[in-house]
């Protein structure tokens, strides 16, 4: 799949935007006044930013608002109406946190399942797609919303736990780099089913593609390019993602000065793994029409 | 609504026999000829002239080379070349319709053709992710997807002689490789060679349920019965007439007296 700017900035902010929203909502850390304000600025500027970043690809961005009808069966609808709904939720929550010093439980906890949410159905775009068998798994999701929840421990400082969310994260992380190397093959999809010509053992070889130039299925959708690094990325976004966040976070250090400035660092170098995996999360992704031309 | 019809009237579409298609791509042209200037956006083109041109077609066709395994009793079978003429299935699962979140895509309940309002298309791209088959491809001048329509402003268009009231496709196929109908009618001419030349589906596995079928192709190095081209010129001729005749011929043979010309048996 090609590696769109617009979808990976989106999906690697919003992400983290609203697992923040979700452990503010939960009430880590339980913030008013000034404190809160900043910390709820960070989670809307990071989700409403990630969403904003995806209507970028649209064809037709102005007609947007026809995306939030179709909730009975499409992902996507569903993933802009809970968008909206958490952000709603958590917008009231966080008048009340920031301007009168209060908080309505139910309200958050309300927000903190929306934000979540949002995340599960985003990941279910992804993952209901047959066509792309390394997408097509329950790992999937898994993998998103453990990532969501892991950079929002570590952006709303709440260091010991999101220790333990981040190694979670990165264990989830490798175990879909393990399964989704061999989900294509799981599928069963190959030249022979696709054009029905492979029966008793006959080889299917693409002789000639339909036009000598390139064209929208191939640029959607095959691209080889990206591959070509993919072991190296992965061991970056695992370092920069999981890793190094974790050594910053574990530092015994003194002064709160430097500790906060460990903390910017750790949530810029996860943000960045992030951003590498999820790069790799779209250039690895084979999508089986590649197959009519012989490609994957 | 892009919720899919439980059930659709009529399964308008497409059999492609893969034994008769002869690659000439004239399919493709007339699909982009009709489209680009009948229902909805134009079809089209990026860089026509340049160094890079690409465009949207709703219809594109493949060749392959299959290579049959060997078998005992056909040691060194030979390679065959197919020509593979893709577009839109109209599957009675398409997943296409489902994942639209504007509810621009959606399947006709009367004739089970898929189709999409492009005044309601936001150009998200995900009904293409969705699809095996490459059927959906957006268009990069309009941003709205484009797909295969069944040719619908012809299949029901009176102001055309009932002849030109199939898709273009089929309509200018020289070979006879493209077949229109309703493939939910078993009685219909299409599901009856479906049925007789085992026409299949196109990924069975992903469960879409497609509607149009593959013919296969039949061996070409291969035929049930030895035919010699020569053969009716080199096969004995009789001419001895039978039955009545043929008594009145002997008897009169037997006459005494000079027959003229030719007796049975050739000359003498």
């Amino acid at each position: 799949m090609h590696p769109a700017p617009s979808v990976i900035l989106f999906t690697t902010l919003s992400g983290l935007g609203f697992g923040l929203l979700t452990f503010l909502g939960l009430g880590y850390p339980g913030v008013t006044g000034w404190v809160a304000f900043v910390f709820y600025a960070i989670a809307y500027a990071l989700a409403v930013g990630g969403l904003l970043a995806s209507t970028f690809h649209l064809g037709h961005p102005e007609r947007a608002l026809k995306a939030f009808s179709q909730w009975k069966t499409s992902w996507l609808s569903r993933e802009g109406l809970c968008a909206v709904a958490a952000l709603l939720v958590m917008g009231l929550y966080a008048i009340g946190a920031i301007f009168i010093d209060s908080h309505w439980r139910l309200l958050g906890l309300l927000g903190a399942a929306l934000s979540l949410g949002t995340v599960f159905t985003t990941s279910m775009i992804y993952c209901q797609l047959k066509t792309i068998p390394r997408w097509n798994m329950p790992l999937t999701p898994v993998m998103f919303l453990s990532f969501s929840i892991a950079g929002g421990a570590l952006l709303a400082g709440q260091e010991s736990l999101a220790i333990w969310l981040l190694l979670l994260a990165g264990v989830v992380q490798l175990g879909y780099w393990v399964q989704g190397d061999k989900a294509f093959a799981a599928s069963g999809t190959t030249m022979a089913t696709a054009t029905g010509l492979g029966e008793t053992g006959a080889t299917v070889r693409a002789f000639e593609p339909p036009h000598t130039g390139s064209n929208y299925l191939l640029r959607e959708f095959v691209h080889v390019v990206g591959r070509r690094h993919a072991q190296k990325l992965r061991a970056i976004a695992l370092g920069f993602g999981f890793v190094l966040p974790v050594v910053l976070l574990v530092l015994p250090v003194d002064s709160s000065l430097v500790k906060h400035l460990m903390a910017a660092f750790a949530v810029l170098a996860h943000m960045a793994g992030i951003a590498v995996s999820r790069w790799l999360f779209f250039a690895q992704a084979e999508h089986v029409v590649g197959l009519y031309y012989g490609k994957r | 609504m892009t919720e899919l019809p439980t059930s659709t009237s009529r399964k308008m579409g497409l059999v492609i026999d893969l034994d008769t298609c002869v690659g000439c791509h004239a399919c493709v042209i007339s699909c982009k000829g009709w489209n680009t200037e009948n229902y909805g956006a134009p079809l089209s083109d990026q860089d026509a002239y340049g160094a890079d041109p690409s465009g949207t077609f709703l219809n594109r066709v493949h060749s392959f080379e299959v290579q049959p395994a060997a078998t005992p009793d056909r040691p060194a079978p030979a390679a065959q070349l197919i020509h593979f003429p893709k577009s839109c299935l109209h599957c009675e699962d398409a997943p296409c319709v489902t994942v639209c979140p504007t509810g621009a895509s959606y399947k006709r309940v009367e004739d089970g053709i898929v189709l999409v309002n492009e005044s309601d298309c936001i150009g998200c791209g995900l009904c293409a992710w969705s699809c095996p088959y490459g059927a959906r491809e957006l268009d990069l001048a309009e941003g709205v997807m484009k797909k295969c329509t069944l040719c619908v402003d012809r299949i029901y268009n009176e102001n055309l002689p009932e002849v030109d009231r199939v898709p273009t496709c089929v309509r200018t196929c020289p070979s006879g490789a493209r077949h229109f109908g309703d493939l939910g009618d078993e009685n219909s001419a299409v599901s009856q060679l479906v049925a007789e030349r085992g026409g299949m589906d196109l990924m069975p596995e992903i469960g879409t349920k497609p509607v149009n079928k593959y013919l296969p192709p039949r061996p070409k190095d291969t035929l049930d019965a030895q035919i010699d081209i020569l053969a009716p010129l080199l096969a004995p001729v009789t001419e001895e007439p039978g039955g009545f005749l043929g008594w009145l011929d002997k008897a009169l043979d037997k006459l005494p007296g000079q027959s003229s010309g030719q007796t049975s048996g050739g000359t003498r």
